[in-house]
């Protein structure tokens, strides 16, 4: 007997904007996302980059995974799951979050919505379903997976607050930085939440799938009063690393993911330690991570450089005294807003933490096929290198 | 706030009492709390039909020497050093004893079959002898050590060079290898090596054909009670002797014990034990707390996942603890008459396994969630050493029965069950005819049964499955496998931690040892 | 009378290796052949005319890249071609296929458990560790624990190392593996039952235990850690079928100057005084060498090939309770045209590769209790392939050629029937049978079938019992264990006698490294120049 499969097509997924994307992409530069397909430039990096900076910019994260986390048990489940106390985060409010393995190592950062007592959705690039699944034991949680329902846009830039007025979401612009909040919009349901990975004025908006063109071109169709553009993850890189922030895959690793037991790293390591509150009782990782602490047992440190000259430094070796290899660059860039060259980097202790003179960074930039190698030196800088006011100032101004 | 006790013991199986023994002895106030209305876990003598049974246990092996020592435990013994009848349809049984075997009613066993058994048996006791040193310290971890960590494991490796270039060649060989194939590597003789294939999976999920069933035939030799190293005793009033007779060395030695004491969870605060809560509700404080219950029980039941890290709970919850073997006890009046065998003859361990296929087809059944058809039985009739069990010429009979798996694909059920004692009886009847004509009062106890009355997640001899990948340091499982838990101050006692089940009173010695060597 | 360097008994892919790194050294070495043509079990031969059928071995990853590098294979004829694909037809109709596409292959397993689909990420990245682990152990001597010599002392002490490279919880879990059996482990990783099922078949291949037997998560590390261009748990075809391994061995050997003497199996390997001299041959030559290196398993060689009397009776003993029983049987098909599958459309990437129908662990492990009852699985798994998807070389275009590796099947059958008779037919239906129950026009496509059971494989490839891996792969055959302790380092009791074959470390499969380690404790007993690296 043979019964009749129903069966899409496998392998690369189009999110709901995608129609929208192919369209705007001139370039055609895609890249692969959580098995979506996902523009790393639409038109052109420069001007990606500085609409982010200085108008309103669209990126599409739909494929962020989104798991929704309900039931009696629910804050108790998240509050063991990740490191910060999660009691402290009130209902209609937003928390970046990250959770660790039993060794107290990373497995992924990521984001938490309280949308009531017993009522979570955690947001994050890593799938998480087998670990939330094993974490359920004991619990009395519902776990559902959203990502292919929920359709989602990053909207950054100063003037976006102005363009989400302009859509009706009426006191939009009270929503403090990491307020959420449901807007009745056209009859639908549109989530806003005052986040995101720019360092800048911006928002998140979450609404089903089947109304996720209709809040586009609601945005586009602003265009013509106010510039509005669709940006690649590229230009969203170049922000990221000045606002300082970490991305998974390329600051670290995720400990479920490496191979070589080294690999993985305790939040301290890579300088999330302030997420970490020991005092709230049990969460993953906590007697490992206490255990580290006590015994100082961290052997890294995460830092940021300014780095000497304007080459980018991206993977660049670190030396201490230009002799001793210390560590590298895991992010790095020349920043076209601060004109200056930044970057973050993975180091030994006690270098960039105790030690800070005397590091210098090892750059190759190939010109005509020919590499040239210049020693550049570094002076620690705090995070984020990009810092302006129109972030957190509520209510925003119209640009 | 002042605890009320030193160390709660949960469960009062002869672990327990032995680790609360131990602990009183060293000055500690301490209380045994059992769920139960009687202490003794599975090695208990129970009341059935007017005649005294040994409800789970009936075998004293290997009580550890030093635990009768310490505790001054006078085990009395009704038969010492039995013997083992493999049984025959025709009468031509075998019958083992230490290294001797030898063919009854004119079975013939080769001369070279008597010389291979001999030098088997030669082996698993010199590499039992081996392991014992190991079975009385806590299991070595392999990274992070303390120095006793790395004395132990120095030790083991100076011990196995020391057994020889020879015996430690075949040491490595054998160690993970299947009873099945030593036993064909020596002997011919099919019924003599199906039976003793068989008497190393009793208990477990192998077979002879499993590799790792040679690992509990050493295990099983490690017991050295009375002086004769794997040798089996009746006890005189049954295996409860031996834990009425550990209760009492705790009452003497100040212990509380508390039947009808069932603990619903352990509280635990900023990750240290405060005590206990029982099923009432009440509420008993103590610095620490050895827990002789298995470890999922112990861990998710009554610490909670929310105290425990995701990984950790993780494992416990992959801890195979399904037991596979079912007991009958048969209430009988009168002697059954086995072909062939006299009544000092029935004092013996009466075996039934013809041959490695018939162990084999009875475990396929259990793989699959289903009972065997015709189970492999091992047999005592206590009664015939120790007339105290019984009254007006009644006897009892105790059969341990496998397979039969706690997950059974139809459910344990009255239906079931019997279809279990039928499928005992059926193979029973072709080696004692008047079997059935005999029976008094039976009853029959599957794993699921054994779980339910002695509080035991899987209905396991053992609480955990005794296969290499859950011994040593991995027993239970990591994280807890040398007697602590993640949570400072609780620890675990019962045959779930190392070195593991059986009589032996060991893992309740090193937990309080252990307990003892924490102490600030 | 001509004394040769070295001969080598068996023209296998060990023995080629063996002697090829030889003859690189410089040294005159002769391989003597029972059967016409060189290869062993890693051979092409055409059964049907035009059919090229890879009748025994029939597809490679564990062969080690530094073999062919060195020999520089390549440029003797030899190409590895990666597939892709396979997966396990259900009965009920449905699928769970293989896809080299990571989004393609989650979504493809989600279909089945969404659970799954993630936690095979987490069963990767532990393989992934394992492979690392054991990887190096592969083209290294297996040290012995029980000698103080400083060489295994230093291999222990670079094997402890390794080991300690392990996270304290991935040290507890390697111990668990290596001992677990691959059901037990697969149930803590996944719940679907297909899932487990077509992970499992790589545990259970070429052995005599079930998936629900202790010790066969290994056997499936053994199956993973081949790679084709570092894609760990890749799998290839040698173009022009496994004999084209086997050929370019033998080109290699030539060209380095050996010679092979084929059509007569060797007799008796000649010892004089407690040292090997030579070989006698079935048709009466005889060959002299102080060196004579042995292909053939550990059974034939001592028990059948050497003089009792020259071998100390413990070692005797311990290769006679050498565990080497067969498991498989094999059916080679040559198809008209290519067949049809319900449920999957006609080129579905799924065909490219392995494709089995036994989508339970209790099926799989039932098929092993008939092994064990002494008869041939009725409902067997079988690992199907149709290597003319990729490699035009085999068939005329438009055709066919079928592999389908089937286990279980005695080497004896239990009611003492023989396999030479009905009994192989039987075989062969209860496989064809359970391939068309999915694939309508597949029996209409058979132009020619072989069927080869255990004895068959012994009868041809001269391998005891016909254990493919010429020798079964449980720890106490393991490492210093491999092939039986005491002698675990390539070399016998008699002076000068030498094994090379996949019954030494570290075991099984077209995978060359037991040749080459063989021929590199050889090359340096002798003091000759060390052709091989390591």
């Amino acid at each position: 007997m043979s019964i009749a499969i129903e069966r899409s097509k496998l392998g690369i997924k189009e999110t709901p904007f995608f129609p929208r994307l192919k369209e705007l992409s001139t370039t055609a530069h895609w890249e692969h996302w959580g098995g979506y397909l996902s523009p790393s430039e639409l038109e052109s990096l420069e001007l990606e980059y500085f609409a982010i900076r200085s108008n309103a910019t669209v990126f599409d994260i739909s494929p962020m995974c989104k798991y929704r986390i309900q039931g009696p048990d629910a804050e108790k489940f998240m509050n063991r799951l990740i490191t910060r106390d999660v009691r402290k985060v009130k209902s209609g409010r937003v928390s970046y979050v990250v959770w660790c393995n039993d060794e107290g190592h990373l497995l992924d950062d990521g984001t938490i919505f309280r949308f009531g007592d017993d009522d979570f959705r955690l947001c994050c690039q890593e799938r998480q379903w087998d670990w939330l699944i094993s974490a359920k034991l004991g619990f009395d949680v519902q776990i559902t997976e959203e990502t292919d329902e929920i359709a989602a846009i990053q909207f950054q830039g100063p003037t976006t607050c102005w363009f989400l007025k302009q859509l009706g979401l009426e006191g939009v612009e009270n929503l403090k930085t990491f307020d959420l909040k449901y807007f009745d919009w056209n009859g639908n349901q549109l989530l806003v939440s005052r986040t995101g990975f720019t360092g800048d004025l911006g928002y998140e908006l979450w609404i089903e799938n089947k109304k996720a063109l209709d809040l586009w071109d609601a945005l586009f169709a602003l265009k013509d009063e106010r510039h509005i553009r669709a940006i690649g993850s590229g230009a969203l890189n170049l922000a990221r690393i000045e606002a300082g922030f970490l991305a998974p895959h390329v600051d670290f690793l995720s400990a479920d993911h490496v191979i070589r037991s080294t690999r993985g790293r305790t939040p301290f390591e890579i300088g999330l330690g302030w997420q970490v509150d020991f005092n709230k009782g049990q969460f993953n990782g906590r007697r490992a991570l206490l255990k580290s602490q006590k015994d100082k047992t961290d052997r890294y440190c995460f830092v940021g450089f300014e780095i000497d000259g304007n080459k980018p430094a991206d993977h660049s070796l670190i030396y201490y005294k230009k002799k001793q290899e210390i560590g590298h660059f895991t992010s790095a860039m020349w920043s076209p807003t601060l004109k200056m060259n930044i970057g973050m980097a993975l180091l030994k202790l006690p270098y960039g933490d105790s030690v800070q003179e005397e590091l210098w960074t090892e750059i190759y930039t190939e010109k005509e096929l020919k590499y040239d190698v210049t020693m550049a030196k570094l002076k620690v800088t705090d995070r984020p290198f990009f810092r302006n006011k129109r972030r957190t100032a509520t209510p925003p101004a119209d640009f | 706030m002042t605890k009320k006790y030193d160390s709660i013991v949960i469960g009062g199986g002869h672990n327990g009492l032995v680790c609360a023994a131990y602990l009183a002895k060293a000055g500690q106030k301490v209380i045994v709390l059992e769920a139960n209305e009687k202490v003794g876990g599975m090695a208990i003598t129970s009341e059935l039909g007017g005649v005294k049974v040994p409800t789970v246990a009936h075998i004293a092996r290997a009580v550890h020497p030093k635990v009768i020592k310490d505790l001054g435990l006078n085990i009395e013994i009704a038969k010492a050093n039995i013997p083992m009848i493999a049984l025959n349809t025709d009468g031509q049984h075998l019958k083992f004893k230490g290294d001797q075997v030898s063919g009854m009613n004119g079975a013939i066993v080769s001369a070279e079959d008597i010389k291979g058994y001999k030098s088997v048996h030669r082996n698993l006791q010199r590499f039992a002898k081996f392991l014992s040193p190991m079975m009385e310290a806590k299991a070595p971890k392999l990274k992070n050590r303390d120095r006793e960590d790395t004395w132990n494991l120095i030790k083991l490796g100076v011990k196995l060079r020391l057994l020889g270039k020879q015996d430690m060649q075949e040491f490595l060989r054998i160690a993970l290898l299947n009873i099945g194939d030593l036993l064909e590597d020596n002997i011919d003789n099919k019924q003599l090596i199906g039976a003793a294939a068989m008497d190393a999976c009793w208990g477990t999920h192998l077979a002879p054909r499993s590799p790792g069933s040679v690992l509990t035939a050493m295990y099983r030799e490690t017991g050295d009670m009375k002086g004769t190293r794997g040798a089996a005793h009746i006890v005189k009033g049954g295996m409860g002797n031996i834990t009425d007779k550990l209760l009492k060395i705790c009452t003497d030695l100040g212990v509380n014990v508390q039947t009808n004491a069932k603990v619903s969870k352990i509280v635990v605060e900023d990750d240290c034990v405060k005590g206990v809560e029982l099923d009432g509700g009440e509420i008993i404080t103590a610095e620490n707390i050895s827990s002789n219950a298995d470890p999922r029980r112990t861990m998710l039941d009554m610490v909670g996942a929310e105290h425990l890290d995701i990984n950790f709970t993780r494992r416990i919850n992959n801890i195979r603890d399904k037991g596979d073997t079912a007991k009958v006890n048969l209430v009988l009046d009168r002697l059954p008459s086995f072909k062939g065998l006299s009544e000092e003859d029935l004092k013996a361990r009466l075996l039934v396994c013809p041959d490695i296929l018939y162990a084999e087809h009875a475990f396929n059944h259990c793989k699959y969630g289903e009972m065997a058809a015709k189970p492999a039985l091992e047999i005592t009739i206590p009664s015939v050493s120790d007339s105290s069990l019984v009254n007006d010429g009644k006897h009892v009979m105790s059969i341990v029965a496998q397979y039969a798996p706690y997950k059974l694909k139809a459910g344990w059920s009255e239906d079931t069950r019997n279809q279990l004692f039928e499928n005992v009886i059926k193979v029973l009847e072709q080696y004692a005819p008047d079997i059935r004509e005999c029976i008094d009062v039976s009853e029959t106890l599957s794993p699921a049964d054994i779980a339910k009355r002695f509080n035991n997640s899987g209905g396991h001899w053992h609480h955990v499955e005794m296969q290499v990948d859950q011994m040593l340091m991995n027993r239970p499982i990591h994280g807890a496998a040398q007697y602590n838990t993640p949570i400072e101050g609780l620890y675990l006692c019962g045959a779930g931690a190392h070195p593991g089940g059986n009589v032996t009173g060991v893992p309740g010695m090193n937990a309080a040892k252990r307990i003892l060597s924490q102490k600030k | 009378m001509k004394k040769y360097d070295a001969i080598v008994v068996g023209a296998g892919h060990n023995g080629l290796t063996t002697a090829s790194f030889m003859a690189k050294a410089g040294l005159n070495v002769l391989v003597v052949e029972k059967n016409d043509y060189v290869g062993g079990a890693a051979c092409s031969l055409e059964l049907h005319p035009n059919w090229t059928y890879s009748n025994c071995s029939y597809v490679c990853s564990l062969l080690r890249p530094e073999i062919v590098r060195d020999l520089n294979l390549p440029s003797y004829g030899l190409q590895v071609v990666p597939y892709s694909g396979g997966g396990t037809f259900m009965a009920n109709g449905d699928h769970l296929a293989h896809y080299t596409d990571h989004d393609a292959y989650r979504q493809e397993v989600a279909r089945h458990s969404k659970r799954d689909s993630e936690a095979y990420e987490r069963f990767s990245t532990f393989l992934s560790k394992q492979c690392r682990f054991v990887k190096p152990l592969l083209m290294r001597m297996a040290p012995d624990p029980t000698s103080f010599n400083p060489r295994d002392l230093h291999e222990l002490m670079f094997l402890a190392k390794r080991f300690d490279e392990f996270s304290e919880a991935d040290m507890h879990e390697t111990i668990r593996f290596w001992t677990m059996s691959v059901a037990e482990f697969l149930e803590e990783y996944f719940e679907s039952d297909v899932v487990k099922a077509t992970i499992a078949g790589a545990g259970i291949i070429g052995t005599a235990l079930g998936p629900m037997s202790p010790g066969t998560a290994y056997v499936l590390l053994h199956h993973y850690m081949g790679e084709v261009d570092g894609n760990i748990g890749a799998w290839g075809f040698a173009r022009g079928g496994m004999g084209a391994i086997s050929k370019a061995l033998a080109v290699c050997f030539k060209d380095h100057g050996g010679k092979i003497v084929m059509g007569s199996g060797v007799d008796q390997i000649l010892v004089k005084n407690g040292r090997a001299v030579g070989v006698a041959l079935e048709n009466g030559n005889e060959y002299y060498s102080d060196t004579i290196v042995s292909n053939a398993d550990v059974k034939r060689t001592f028990l059948q090939h050497v003089e009792r009397k020259q071998l100390p009776e413990d070692f005797v003993r311990k290769v006679e309770r050498f565990k080497i029983r067969g498991s498989s049987g094999k059916l080679n098909i040559a198809l008209d045209g290519m067949p049809t599958f319900t449920g999957v459309e006609d080129n579905h990437p799924m065909l490219n590769g392995d494709m089995h129908f036994t989508d339970s662990l209790e099926r799989m492990e039932r098929a092993y209790d008939d092994w064990k009852n002494g008869t041939w699985s009725k409902d067997p798994y079988v690992d199907m392939l149709i290597p003319t998807r990729t490699d035009p070389t085999m068939t005329p275009p438009g055709k066919h050629y079928m592999t389908v590796f089937i286990q279980y099947a005695p080497y004896e059958l239990a009611n003492g029937e023989s396999w030479d008779g009905p009994a192989r037919d039987g075989l062969a239906q209860s496989v064809i049978d359970q391939i068309a129950e999915r694939s309508p026009n597949f029996k209409d496509l058979i132009l020619h079938y072989e069927c080869r059971t255990p004895w068959d494989i012994e009868q041809e490839a001269g391998i005891t019992e016909g254990n493919i891996f010429q020798g079964e792969l449980t720890f106490d055959q393991l490492l210093f264990n491999r092939p039986v302790p005491g002698y675990a380092q390539y070399r016998s009791p008699i002076k000068g006698l030498w094994m090379c074959g996949s019954s030494t470390h570290p075991g099984g499969g077209v995978m060359a490294a037991p040749g080459a380690n063989a021929a590199r404790e050889i090359l340096r007993d002798m003091g000759a120049k060390q052709t091989v690296r390591g």
